[in-house]
């Protein structure tokens, strides 16, 4: 079944019968694909890896502390709460709709969090939970709206932004500001929990396995069935840089406290997201949305029902990532998802790789892109600049992705990658 | 297997569809052509859950059906290809062949759907070089080629084509036209809409030509000449169709002529015909149920002048209503 005719003595794989295939195999072939993909505009995570590099030298220049341990810690654990945020905004980009909101979201459910565990002393775990309830109930509400009356999204959200501002006032009450214990949960997870020394490398070593082993299992089922395997040595490359890259961040990071848990849950949740986006019929349906919608209803999908799971998701990361920050502040504020943490999410999700017109994107743009955002944010405090740079700097590199979003888009229609 | 009576469509001022009529039977070719604004699309449309009718009843096997959305139509077992296909650009090949039916919905199976889209794209004789890339790579015939490869996933009882071979080489075409054939022989029932009459008089057993959103007369496929076709297409002789539908519908009544204008009256009765052929006889009888119960057709003259074209696709003769089952009908 798998001999080509003009061939029969070398067994060809179904997949690349096509005479006018040009033969890309083995590490060569893929590294040629590789570079061809970016020429035609299919950038992948290179910009980012580019920018996090001349981001990380320029600071490293100005303030030989950046790079060190201790910082890297702190980093990692400050980008923990605003990149499950942006984990939300990866979901709403990737049908094409937007969640302006998120930031509201979130101080609404620290706020939540605050009043419920420390003035009505219930437990932590209930009054989590109830701020995330809060927070899924906020994206139904959306959804409905959206998909009701055919609403801009960007509209909803807007008003979401200044009605949920609103509520968290309300629900904070005359003090404005709720300190969490010290001793609580949510303040030792937030600032105190880090991975056991061992831990840590036992669990690079079981993604870095993982990686592989299903790279692996992945390679002999296509063969087995006929079609053509992922050359056995760009995998073993490729573990081989996967490994050497997180066995050495975690050991640097063990120099200092060593890696957060918050980090940790936050890397989890990006994980269960790029399997829900890549391998469920969910995930699927999601990316087919975002690409053509009428296509989408067409084919049987339910495009309401897609709306509301991404809508309540997108509200519900927002919830829990306020969580997160009260739990590394020990307080829930009025100021609480106020200020940058709205773009300083939605950009994270654009300058990782999501574009804004829907249908591409990946749930690894949430943790890439809040490390560059972070990285800035961590370097120029060091450098003591004052929060206005910040912003006029953030607001740079936001643009920058942008441009890049719409010029690779540009490029990939004329190298016909769309 | 599918009759649709009276059905209307207006989006707005604009009657889309007026009372339409149509009959389709298990393993049968239904061609329906018409102008540009004949409604052929919107027909279609109806019938793929994209738009609701307005009025007018839809019977799909011995059922009565109100299909709402894309989904109903779908479960009724009604595969539609578009004629703007209706493909995710940014998916792959691949992701589009089983889009809203991918195999494995929790852990999708992606090395059982590539050599099933293989197999299937094989089959169709696309010139596809990889299903791992994006459809915005491929060229307009190769997106049809994956738009009709889609249509035959799952395991539909009624297949509409509309404009299947538009954008289509000479051996795709061949291909689709085999592939139609094949349907047919596997007791399908196919809607197929086309500009292109060799197309048409090569595959279909019976036209039904819409003009102007309304019925504009049902022919057998070699009943008919092309330049009758037309003219009942364009309208330019209106008045020879009508005196030809009255006349055939006289003599074979079966035939399921609906004159547009005059032969009302011959309409009406038609349907009931059909109806009741169609619930004596079990629902997916390959024969030619439309051939009528009733005595009136039999001994009157034979269809058309010409007999039988050597050749032709087409089914075999039909003199009466104890004509034998025509070629091609495996159940």
């Amino acid at each position: 079944m798998t001999t080509n005719p003009a061939s029969p003595a070398i067994p060809v794989a179904t997949d690349l019968q096509d005479e006018r295939l040009i033969r890309t195999e083995g590490f060569k072939g893929a590294v040629k694909v590789g570079i061809n993909r970016v020429r035609g505009g299919d950038l992948g995570v290179l910009p980012i890896i580019v920018g996090l590099l001349v981001i990380w030298t320029i600071f490293q220049l100005l303030n030989p502390f950046f790079l060190s341990s201790a910082n890297l810690v702190n980093l990692l654990l400050e980008s923990a709460a605003v990149g499950v945020i942006a984990l939300g905004i990866v979901c709403v980009l990737l049908v094409g709709e937007i969640d302006l909101s998120v930031g509201s979201v979130s101080g609404l459910s620290a706020a939540i969090v605050g009043v419920t565990f420390v003035k009505q002393d219930w437990p932590v775990g209930l009054a989590i939970l109830a701020a995330i309830a809060v927070g899924a109930a906020i994206g139904l509400l959306y959804s409905f709206v959206y998909t009701k009356f055919g609403v801009p999204s960007f509209v909803i959200t807007l008003a979401g932004l200044l009605g949920f501002l609103g509520l968290q006032l309300f629900v904070l009450g005359v003090e404005g500001t709720i300190n969490l214990p010290f001793d609580s949960f949510l303040v030792w997870f937030g600032q105190q929990a880090f991975v056991p020394v061992w831990l840590s490398y036992v669990l690079a070593v079981l993604g870095v396995a993982g990686f592989f082993l299903s790279q692996l299992s992945l390679s002999r089922q296509r063969v087995k069935a006929g079609l053509s395997g992922r050359p056995m040595r760009l995998v073993v490359v490729q573990t081989i840089v996967l490994a050497v890259i997180l066995l050495f961040a975690v050991w640097y990071l063990n120099q200092a406290r060593g890696v957060g848990w918050m980090f940790v849950f936050f890397a989890a949740l990006v994980l269960v997201m790029h399997y829900a986006f890549t391998r469920t019929k969910w995930g699927r349906s999601v990316y087919a949305v975002g690409g053509n919608r009428e296509a989408a209803r067409r084919a049987g999908i339910s495009v309401n029902r897609i709306y509301v799971s991404i809508f309540m998701l997108c509200s519900t990361f927002a919830a829990v990532g306020g969580i997160l920050a009260a739990g590394r502040l020990a307080a829930s504020a009025q100021s609480s998802g106020t200020g940058d943490v709205n773009l300083n999410a939605i950009a994270a999700a654009v300058i990782g790789g999501t574009s804004l017109f829907g249908g591409r994107g990946s749930a690894f743009s949430a943790l890439l892109g809040i490390l560059v955002i972070q990285s800035i944010s961590s370097g120029l405090t060091l450098l003591n600049l004052e929060s206005s740079f910040r912003y006029m700097i953030t607001g740079l590199v936001l643009l920058l992705a942008v441009i890049l979003d719409a010029v690779s888009r540009k490029s990939r229609t004329s190298h016909g990658r769309a | 297997m599918l009759s649709m009576r009276g059905v209307s469509k207006h989006f707005g001022a604009v009657a889309a569809l007026t009372d339409i009529d149509l009959d389709v039977h298990a393993g049968e070719v239904v061609a329906l052509v018409g102008d540009n604004g004949a409604g052929k699309s919107t027909l279609v449309k109806i019938l793929a859950g994209v738009h609701p009718q307005d009025a007018g009843t839809v019977n799909f096997d011995g059922k009565d059906v109100t299909i709402h959305s894309p989904v109903d139509s779908i479960q009724l077992g009604i595969a539609t290809v578009f004629q703007d296909l209706a493909l995710c650009d940014n998916l792959t090949v691949v992701d589009n062949l089983f889009l809203g039916r991918e195999l494995g919905p929790w852990r999708l199976n992606e090395v059982e759907m590539e050599v099933q889209s293989w197999k299937l794209l094989r089959q169709l004789s696309a010139k596809i070089p990889s299903v791992r890339i994006a459809v915005a790579s491929l060229s307009g015939g190769q997106r049809q080629t994956v738009a009709i490869a889609r249509s035959l996933l799952g395991s539909p009882k009624l297949i509409i084509l509309d404009e299947p071979t538009a954008a289509l080489g000479v051996a795709q075409t061949a291909e689709v036209l085999n592939l139609v054939e094949r349907l047919r022989e596997n007791g399908l029932a196919v809607i197929m809409i086309s500009h292109n009459m060799q197309d048409v008089k090569a595959v279909s057993d019976r036209v039904a030509v819409l003009r102007l959103g309304k019925n504009n007369g049902t022919f057998r496929m070699k009943d008919v000449s092309t330049d009758d076709l037309i003219a009942a297409i364009t309208g330019a002789t209106d008045n020879v169709v009508t005196q030809r539908a009255a006349q055939a519908g006289a003599a074979q009544a079966g035939a399921g002529e609906t004159g547009a204008a005059g032969a009302g009256a011959a309409a009406g009765s038609d349907a009931l015909a059909d109806e009741g052929a169609q619930d004596s006889r079990p629902a997916d009888w390959p024969g030619e149920p439309n051939e009528g119960p009733g005595g009136q057709g039999p001994g009157g003259r034979g269809p058309g002048g010409g007999g039988l074209p050597p050749g032709q696709a087409g089914s075999a003769g039909q003199s009466g209503p104890g004509a034998a089952p025509e070629e091609g009908t495996v159940p």
